[in-house]
């Protein structure tokens, strides 16, 4: 049965492995980048959770065309509804553009993108040092950026749970939702 | 009704108290995320070393040389290819080497330090740095030394080493002092040093073996592991550097030697693969293998050209050892993580960098791998 205030099934799902996936990837990265001992075996794994972040966030953006997100509650004051809707655009755009620099800075500096076993993307930008050097500084830039947006969505999901206690956290709750919509306080 | 439930859109029948603890708890979820990012990011742990620390170190004892490798920074590109004979597809399931294969290669040969323009001296230990394209897009790389064993086991010591051998300004020479307490802390390199020290000093590039100094394992197609370590062995009978070379007045000998060589023939090395047996140490590039191992020879590398560095050559391309094919894995060598995060430093920097002419200029003996 469908949930008819929340997030689809699909939706939750995806919502929930992309988060784990996202944020051990954004600690990898920035682990991998200071550690000499474990740098091989965290690119390793870095290269091939970053395909796959991409390949989601694509499934993710097709699910949420073919079954558009409920409505933000009525009494949400405006400054926030933008903030969400702003924030939103940006975690897709990111989610999107992460691995895409990623794979495209590895290109410009002609490194075989190994994915595992014999599997290697193959290069989406011609050989550059300096487009490299450029990317290079971009994906850290995204990344903290995309850190940020997460701890503020994060803080806002908490927020609705626990103070406003408006239905938003459960509509994306990785279990189903309990209230019937008419407790939401948007519709009261 | 608080300014503070106006704020956060609290239910008014939430008490103050049960709102400020809320609030709170929402502030440690997120403390706690961006401490755990802190944590991994090594914030918390200054003291750790770093790849952008052995980097940094290079810059401070070599000076700032930017466009130029923070080491092995003197270099030429060569171009040949290597022949497989097909004896390797039995310890290993990497395409170049199948039976007959012939892969064309992109490579460097170099003098290791952080001085693009120093002159050539026949104690510098020399290098080699191949690059191996395969088919479907997998690639070996490969950077070789001309000593048997590496001077030390971890990526610590070699840190300590790069600033004890620091030449002094005054006599030019690392401070003795300095060496000696290195060399105390590290017995396994006042052993390796001395194997280095030992070797013969071979007239150029042309006539020097190069040491692949770290183990890796080899994969056959049946799933069977063999530890190895590797030599490119040079067909020209090695001599020994004679005096009247050393008292060369013209700073790239080596280099200019190894180009007219090139230009009057072709230059041929074999892959020798020496097979590690379970009580060999594969964690330490100081320790040799015993002298009685098993060597296998997989095939012959010639080299046909040469080139001054420019972009889009081997000027621009990082010669990670960890670039490997399916079939050979890295040993749990610490040297091997270390280098391949050090590399990427390096090349990282100095691809946002002015690049100047290296010092190289070399008379080109072009050909089509270039």
């Amino acid at each position: 049965m469908t949930d008819p205030i929340g997030f689809n099934p699909p939706a939750r799902l995806l919502h929930w492995s992309m988060a784990a996936l996202i944020l051990a990837m954004l600690l990898i990265g920035v682990a991998m980048v200071t550690s000499l001992a474990d740098y091989h075996a965290l690119v390793a794994l870095h290269r091939p959770l970053g395909l796959l972040i991409l390949l989601l966030a694509v499934l993710r953006l097709a699910n949420r065309w073919r079954c558009p997100p409920p409505p933000l509650p009525s009494d949400l004051p405006a400054w926030q509804r933008r903030a969400a809707h702003a924030s939103h655009i940006m975690l897709y755009g990111l989610m999107l553009a992460m691995p895409l620099v990623g794979w495209a800075m590895l290109s410009a500096a002609r490194y075989p993108v190994a994915l595992a076993g014999p599997l290697v993307l193959p290069p989406i930008l011609p050989q550059s040092p300096m487009l490299y050097a450029w990317l290079r500084e971009l994906h850290t830039v995204l990344a903290y950026t995309l850190f940020g947006i997460i701890l503020t969505h994060l803080g806002a999901a908490l927020l609705h749970v626990l103070i406003r206690q408006d239905g938003v956290f459960a509509s994306m709750a990785p279990w189903r939702s309990r209230r019937p919509a008419t407790t939401r306080r948007a519709d009261a | 009704m608080t300014l503070l439930h106006h704020l956060t859109g609290a239910p008014p029948g939430m008490t103050t108290r049960a709102l400020m603890l809320r609030l709170s708890t929402i502030g440690t979820v997120l403390a706690g995320a961006a401490g755990s990012l802190a944590y991994a990011g090594g914030w918390l742990s200054p003291g750790a070393l770093t790849p952008a620390l052995v980097i940094d170190r290079f810059e401070q004892v070599n000076g700032p040389h930017l466009g130029f490798r923070r080491n092995h920074a003197k270099g030429l590109c060569v171009a040949g290819s290597f022949a497989s004979n097909g004896t390797g597809a039995r310890l290993s399931k990497a395409s170049v080497f199948s039976a007959g294969r012939v892969t064309r290669v992109a490579g460097r040969v170099a003098l290791a330090g952080g001085q693009p323009y120093a002159a050539d001296a026949g104690t510098t230990v020399r290098s080699l740095a191949l690059r191996f394209p395969l088919p479907d897009g997998e690639e070996w790389r490969t950077g070789m030394n001309n000593i048997p064993v590496f001077p030390v086991r971890t990526p610590e010591a070699f840190y300590e080493q790069l600033l004890a051998a620091k030449p002094d300004p005054a006599t030019g020479k690392p401070d003795p002092e300095r060496m000696k307490a290195f060399f105390a802390a590290h017995p396994e390199s006042v052993k390796a040093t001395g194997l280095i020290k030992a070797r013969t000093i071979t007239s150029g590039f042309a006539d020097s073996t190069f040491w692949s100094l770290n183990a890796f394992r080899f994969t056959a197609a049946d799933g069977h592991v063999t530890p190895v370590r590797w030599a490119f062995v040079p067909e020209l009978q090695a001599t020994q550097e004679t005096a009247a070379q050393a008292s060369q007045t013209d700073k790239n000998y080596l280099f200019d030697d190894f180009v007219a060589q090139l230009q009057r023939e072709p230059l041929r090395w074999h892959l020798i693969v020496t097979l590690g047996q379970t009580s060999d140490a594969t964690a330490d590039a100081t320790l040799p293998w015993p002298a009685d191992r098993e060597r296998v020879d997989v095939g012959t590398l010639t080299l046909t050209d040469a080139a001054p560095e420019e972009a889009g050559n081997c000027r621009d391309i990082n010669f990670d050892p960890l670039v490997l094919p399916e079939g050979i894995a890295p040993s749990g060598d610490p040297l091997l993580s270390a280098r391949s995060a050090a590399y990427f430093r390096s090349s990282t920097r100095r691809a946002g960098e002015e690049k100047s002419a290296s010092a190289v200029p070399a008379t080109t003996t072009r050909g089509p791998g270039l």
